[in-house]
């Protein structure tokens, strides 16, 4: 099948012309071979899908899709396909965000839809393929949408309840198509924006619109984007620096990554646009290691772009150079401060300068430097095509646009919500997640990562805004969303926060250094065995707390930065809305979660109890002492919270609390 | 080996320090002290430099790894699905604590921040393969078919 | 012109200066303890933030710079708390053993408990937990006494441009090591100590060697005599409270006789034999197309340098040995003669402002025939704990003066002492010994203060002599690569590792005042001035024990006695590298 640069590619217009882009959507503008405009119309159709012979299976091979085995599913239906001597079109696509479902395969017949399936395996294909393909009929028992109109049999996969809240912008490509194809990605709508910006405007326009869009870093920190691009803009330099920061570091995010491996070109066009908008001739994309598929799908992204000149010198003909470089984090969570961010590819270790000078004045190499987050780069292409007034529209009067939010934990559907600002968390959570499953009850809801904070039942109703949520004394942050449920321990939850800090603080300002492994350490305190029995430990344990107000506030005002400023949030969260949880641990040394195992007390209930000793032969500290068919019991100061012997009990004799 | 890699970077540029370090690891397999060394000198750094980054960054071993190497991810969600009695499973397991390698240089502990496979947590890699929804009476069952796997391989090559 | 308020006094400042610097013009004390003059803020230790109207936070006033408008508030409670904290954390993590500390009572971080009036341990917990390096002849690292401040890093890295520490790993185990955590003493520190003078805290200090001292003195069959360095009467007096730059080479000599030294000399003596065999040893260089340019090889931590990077060039090196190192060879061969004592019962000390010269001390070049040239080497930190130790009240002693024959010295081997002065000693010798005359004007202006490379060129009998003068170790790159490149234009090359030279060495009085190099310089300058005699071929002394002993500069016996041999150590360090597995 020939490629867009293959036809629009016209020796007299030359390669990457000022139309470029709408050449390759609606024909050669300067009809030098009236013919080709006919192949390049029927290009689009078939890039779009709308036209097309043989059956296209599409399979999501994001990470997610890759760690639930859509490596296997896709090896099953070649095999299959062989078998049953089909010849079908196998489509690699990215994540659609229903993470929850994978392996998700979708299939298209010629001049039918596209029905989405769900929780493929190997085991499925044959019938799976029999019953489409062959049969063609919907396979009802892996349905999951379809992408036409809603009838009796199958609901539009914008209907489903866990899209239906979704307004997809950033994420609009995702798990739809190619990510690997430049085409497909100019045949949906892709670099029309760039086009158009370049023909139409110079750059304080496009940061007037940004402007007005009201876009804020999808970050994390939340400041006015185009703010931001303006300072960059009125600086003057010979070389200034766009970067994105893909290094995702929060643990439980995984937005960023799902647009690197499903739609980098959204990504890279951002990227094109934010360049030329503060007049930056060199780009880097800072993407973590522990991302290998995200890095390759970006490394041919960037290459395709250059070969279709939409990267590199004179883009689409204008005086616009732009050279896009990719460096691997080495896995350092402070990297993702902007800061330590250029230390790091500076060569130096990753560690925080003082501000200012900020980076949009002196950055990278003492040069002005924008880094913006993947998610905020995401959302510029869209911006430009549908205009700043329609961004505004959506959200609230200080958050526009729309979140991505990473959902996982105790969650019925984890997975990838875009939703508008302004959505409660409440709706995030039951309307789209489905709620805690096993009819467990619903504790918190974590987010914003190590530096956010446990929002309980009662804070649902809050809207998702920048600042309702730093009201309720959390924030945004990048877009984790960690549901925990009754069998979360609070405590153990900012237990490991505060040991992730630790381990990530890159050691250079003493509150964050020292202070996290303090808290640290008086939290651990409470939650283990520490003191119990001996006054002066006590002492300790109880001293920690009345000093822990204070030691988190000294760190929160004298910390470098915003790593150690937000390191306290998990436990100055807890204590403001759990604080009996706290207090139980403390005063009465329990953890009603059953989770901070020290603390835990393991009993035989005497009356079910019928001496069979299978728990004792178990034991691995020899705690359990008793008679032969009598009821046996646990020697508590031997005990080492195992939970061996209530593996093994098949009478339910043996309760923790 | 390594002083093939030189010549595809630029002479000093400091920049190009985690890459190198980067690609060194990947023929070696950690970064030993000669290539840091000679690193430092076809950059114009003093090795302490070179070491004070390589030791910074998570990624960078200073000793080889084992021939499998297990990935724990400590990431929230993994978390609170009890992901670190996954990781004392495999502890108690191989006898190792996190970060080493056992003493017949077959297995690597490593643990990651978050691998990004959040719906199926807890998740470990071994090798590059995922496994997840684990549970720690799983471990030893797994452990043992790699343990498996590579007695199989050493007989075929014996019977060759 | 910018107009701030600190604490409710209205100020002026200058676009770009910092809080800091502007509380400070108006009597306002901000602690510190991770900023360095003159070089950019790190910000690391947050010990100096302040209250911005108007900003989360506290700022930090070492790094953020004025602006017009601003009210900055010092000394809130809100501010003392979070410093008393900060001070807090770092005690918890130090060991709590002041009182057996080599910097008590001059210890940055003792002073800022002191000052913040703690009095409880609020957070125990974890100490860090890394190996002490008492590896190096010169001095020792104690990661337990380490606050991560940087200052010695960043001094290694950007002033003396060598890094050979740096910090490693991150987080609570920071620690600032050489890479693999190698000993010093085979790493590419060159033990300048240099990192000691900035350290707040007794992390980086210099190994004691004033037991072997106090052994030597006590022991009767044993002739201990002490030389004293010209950069440590210029600055000996600072440990007093004396004003700085108060030369106090009278009571020294009084004090070092009180300790129970046999003879007390000079060092200055050995530095005017350094001169005459330098200058005849460069005279012969260039009348024989010798290895040129020629450096000095007074600088140990120099000599170093180049034996462990550029060994190749250290033909280039003069194969004089230093002055303290020539004066104890004469020691064990013509004074042991002449006073019919067996070398072996000679003990000498030398009292110098310098830590590698304890390494030089025991190189085996300088330990020929199993004997030590200079036995022990005493920094002039150890000396005034010997004085105080043996209750000399020091302000109170009278002058006294060195003994002789190894007493008498030059104006020229007085400013040894300071960068620059090797260099105008030698040249006032040299061109004595060429032309048959003296300079007209022995002072070089150009040679003096304290720019990076000095350079001067003096004709000499129709010669264009060309000179450099290299002021710190940091300065030596692109003089090296001239030679490597063949395009070196001179004759002659002072080095000094340390920065101004010997005054500002690794052993000397530690505090952070202001002028205290200047000051010593300049007491230098002036023994110099006021001396009867300000040229070393003049020296009487010097005259004599070339008409008694050496015959001739440059003799085969001076070669024996007072020249010396190079290693080259970069084999050394390259063979402890482990191999690869």
């Amino acid at each position: 099948m020939k490629s867009f640069i293959d036809l629009v590619y016209c020796e007299e217009c030359g390669k990457s012309h000022s139309t470029f882009i709408s050449d390759c959507r609606s024909g050669l503008s300067c009809n030098h071979n009236p013919q080709i405009n006919e192949e390049i119309r029927k290009l689009n159709e078939i890039l779009t899908y709308k036209e097309h012979s043989k059956p296209i299976i599409f399979i999501g091979m994001g990470t997610c899709g890759l760690a639930s085995g859509a490596n296997k599913v896709k090896k099953a239906i070649e095999n299959e396909l062989i078998k049953l001597n089909i010849e079908a079109q196998i489509v690699p696509t990215g994540c659609i965000g229903y993470c929850a479902k994978e392996v998700i395969v979708d299939i298209k017949l010629p001049n039918k839809d596209r029905i989405s399936y769900c929780e493929i395996t190997p085991h499925d294909v044959p019938m799976l393929l029999q019953k489409t393909l062959i049969d063609k009929q919907i396979y009802i028992q892996k349905l999951l949408a379809t992408f036409g109109a809603t009838d009796d049999y199958v609901t539009n996969i914008d209907e489903i309840p866990f899209f239906a809240k979704q307004h997809k912008v950033v994420l609009k490509n995702c798990g739809i198509i190619n990510p690997n194809s430049i085409d497909e990605y100019i045949a949906s709508g892709g670099f029309v924006a760039l086009e158009n910006i370049l023909n139409n405007m110079n750059s304080q326009d496009v940061v007037n619109i940004i402007l007005q869009s009201g876009l804020r870093g999808r970050g994390g920190g939340g400041f006015p984007t185009g703010k931001k691009w303006d300072f960059a803009l009125a600086q003057k330099s010979d070389t200034k620096y766009i970067i994105c920061n893909a290094d995702e570091g929060d643990p439980g995010a995984f937005m960023d990554r799902s647009v690197l491996e499903s739609d980098p070109f959204k990504l890279i066009e951002g990227m094109i646009i934010a360049a030329y908008a503060i007049g930056a001739s060199h780009g880097y994309i800072y993407c973590r290691a522990e991302y290998p598929l995200a890095i390759e799908r970006l490394e041919n992204a960037i290459k395709k772009c250059e070969e279709y000149g939409l990267i590199g010198e004179s883009i689409l003909g204008s005086d616009f150079n732009l050279e896009i470089k990719i460096k691997k984090g080495a896995g350092a969570f402070v990297c993702g401060e902007e800061t330590a961010l250029i230390a790091s590819i500076e060569g130096k270790r990753g560690m925080p300068k003082p501000r200012p000078p900020f980076p949009a004045v002196s950055g990278l190499w003492g040069k002005p430097t924008i880094i913006n987050n993947v998610e905020t780069l995401a959302n510029i292409s869209t911006i430009v095509n549908k205009g700043a007034d329609w961004y505004s529209s959506i959200g609230t009067k200080n958050s526009k646009g729309t979140k991505v939010f990473a959902m996982s934990g105790k969650i019925k559907y984890s997975g990838l919500a875009e939703v508008p600002m302004g959505t409660t968390l409440g709706e995030i959570v039951f309307k789209i997640g489905g709620g805690v499953p096993d009819n467990k009850k619903f504790k918190a809801v974590q987010i914003g990562g190590p530096s956010g904070g446990c929002l309980p039942e009662q804070v649902m109703n809050t809207p998702v805004d920048y600042e309702s949520l730093k009201e309720i004394g959390a924030m945004m942050g990048s877009g984790g969303f960690v549901v925990m449920d009754e069998d979360t321990c609070i405590v153990d939850v900012a237990k490991f926060f505060l040991q992730f800090i630790k381990n990530e603080s890159c050691g250079k300002c003493v509150p964050c250094r020292e202070g996290t492994t303090r808290m640290l350490e008086i939290i651990e305190r409470i939650s283990t065995k520490y003191g119990d029995g001996d006054p002066l430990n006590e002492l300790l344990r109880f001293k920690g707390i009345i000093h822990l107000e204070r030691l988190a506030s000294v760190i929160q005002d004298t910390s470098l930065c915003g790593l150690g400023q937000s390191a306290p949030n998990p436990v100055l969260s807890g204590l403001r809305y759990f604080r009996e949880e706290y207090e139980e641990h403390l005063f009465e040394r329990k953890c009603s979660a059953k989770v901070c195992k020290e603390i835990l007390t393991y009993t035989i209930d005497p009356k079910i109890c019928n001496g069979c000793g299978a728990c004792l032969r178990k034991c691995p500290t020899d705690s359990i002492i008793g008679i032969k068919k009598e009821p046996h019991t646990i020697i508590q100061s031997q005990c080492t919270k195992c939970g061996a012997c209530i593996e093994t009990c098949r009478f339910e004799a043996i309760s923790v609390n | 080996m390594h002083n093939k890699l030189f010549e595809k970077y630029e002479h000093g540029s400091r920049s190009h320090l985690i890459g190198l370090l980067q690609d060194v690891q990947d023929i070696y397999g950690y970064i030993p002290e000669i290539a840091m060394i000679d690193i430092g000198e076809f950059l114009g750094l003093p090795t302490s430099s070179v070491f004070g980054v390589a030791t910074f960054y998570n990624q960078f071993r200073l000793t080889p790894l084992g021939k499998n190497v297990i990935n724990v991810c400590r990431g929230t969600a993994c978390h609170v699905k009890d992901s670190a009695n996954i990781l004392l499973a495999l502890e108690n397991e191989l006898g190792i604590k996190v970060g080493m390698t056992t003493r017949d240089k077959e297995f690597t502990i490593e643990q990651v921040a978050c691998i990004g496979a959040c719906s199926i947590a807890p998740v470990i890699s071994i090798n590059g393969e995922y496994f997840g929804r684990l549970k720690t009476k799983d471990i030893p069952k797994l452990i043992a078919e790699f343990k498996k796997k590579k007695e199989e391989l050493v007989n075929s090559e014996g019977t060759e | 012109m910018i107009e701030l308020t600190i604490n409710n006094i209205n100020v002026e400042a200058n676009e770009g200066d910092t809080i800091l610097d502007v509380a400070k013009a108006i009597g306002i004390k901000i602690p510190t303890l991770c900023h360095m003059k003159d070089h950019f803020p790190t910000g690391a230790c947050r010990m100096c933030v302040v209250e911005v109207e108007g900003m989360r936070g506290l700022t930090p006033s070492c790094a953020y710079p004025v602006q017009n408008g601003m009210i900055v508030k010092t000394n809130t409670q809100r501010v003392i708390t979070a410093r008393k904290t900060i001070v807090e954390l770092l005690v918890e993590n130090h060991p709590q053993d002041c009182l057996i500390c080599v910097r008590n009572k001059n210890c940055e971080l003792q002073d800022l408990s002191n000052i913040y009036g703690l009095r409880e341990h609020r957070f125990c917990g974890e100490k860090k937990n890394h190996a002490i390096d008492i590896s190096s002849a010169s001095m020792e690292r104690d990661p337990a006494k380490c606050i991560l401040c940087g200052r010695c890093v960043r001094t290694c890295a950007e002033v003396q441009k060598i890094g050979a520490i740096d910090f490693t790993n991150r987080g609570f185990i920071s620690n600032v090591t050489t890479p693999y955590n190698k000993g010093f003493n085979v790493s590419d520190c060159i033990l300048c100590g240099q990192c000691i003078l900035v350290c707040p805290t007794a992390a980086l200090r210099e190994k004691s060697n004033t037991k072997e001292i106090e052994y030597a003195i006590r022991n009767e069959k044993k002739h201990v005599v002490v030389q004293v360095a010209p950069a440590v009467r210029a600055s000996l007096g600072e440990e007093y409270n004396l004003p700085l730059g108060t030369n106090v080479t009278g009571k020294i000599v009084s004090g070092l006789r009180r300790l129970g030294f046999d003879k007390v000399f000079d060092t200055n003596f050995a530095a005017d034999l350094t001169i005459m065999e330098e200058s005849a040893e460069l005279i012969n260089r260039v009348q024989n197309n010798g290895s040129l340019p020629m450096f000095t090889s007074c600088c140990p931590g120099w000599v170093k340098y180049i034996e462990q990077n550029k060994p190749e060039m250290l033909n280039h090196l003069s194969s004089c040995k230093s002055p303290h190192e020539m004066e104890g060879a004469v020691l064990k061969t013509y004074y042991a003669a002449k006073m019919n004592i067996a070398p072996e019962d000679i003990f000498v000390v030398s009292i110098m402002p310098c830590t590698v010269k304890k390494f030089e001390a025991q190189r085996p070049e300088l330990n020929e025939k199993y004997m030590a040239d200079v036995d022990a080497v005493l920094t002039t930190r150890e000396l005034v704990r010997m004085f105080k130790m043996h209750g000399i009240e020091f302000e109170d002693l009278v002058d006294d003066e060195f003994d002789n024959p190894l007493g008498e010295s030059s104006g020229a081997a007085a400013i040894f002492g300071t960068s620059g002065g090797v260099m105008q000693a030698a040249l006032r010798t040299a061109y004595f010994t060429l032309t048959g005359h003296n300079l007209d004007e022995l002072n070089f202006e150009e040679l003096r203060g304290n720019a990076g490379i000095k350079e001067s060129t003096v004709n000499i009998n129709g010669l264009e002599v060309k000179i450099a003068v290299v002021n710190g170790i940091g300065n030596i790159g692109s003089i090296l690569e001239d030679i490597e490149n063949g395009k070196s234009p001179y004759h002659f090359i002072e080095v000094m590792a340390c920065p101004n030279g010997c005054i500002n060495g690794g052993g000397q009085p530690i505090h952070q005042k202001t002028d205290k190099v200047i000051e010593r310089v300049k007491a230098l300058y002036k023994i110099d001035e006021n001396a009867k005699n300000r040229l070393s071929h003049e020296n009487e002394s010097i005259k004599k024990i070339y008409s008694d002993f050496f015959i001739e500069p440059n003799s085969h016996l001076a070669h024996e006695i007072l020249h010396t041999k190079y290693v080259n150590r970069k084999e050394i360090l390259r063979a402890n590298v482990q191999p690869l597995k």
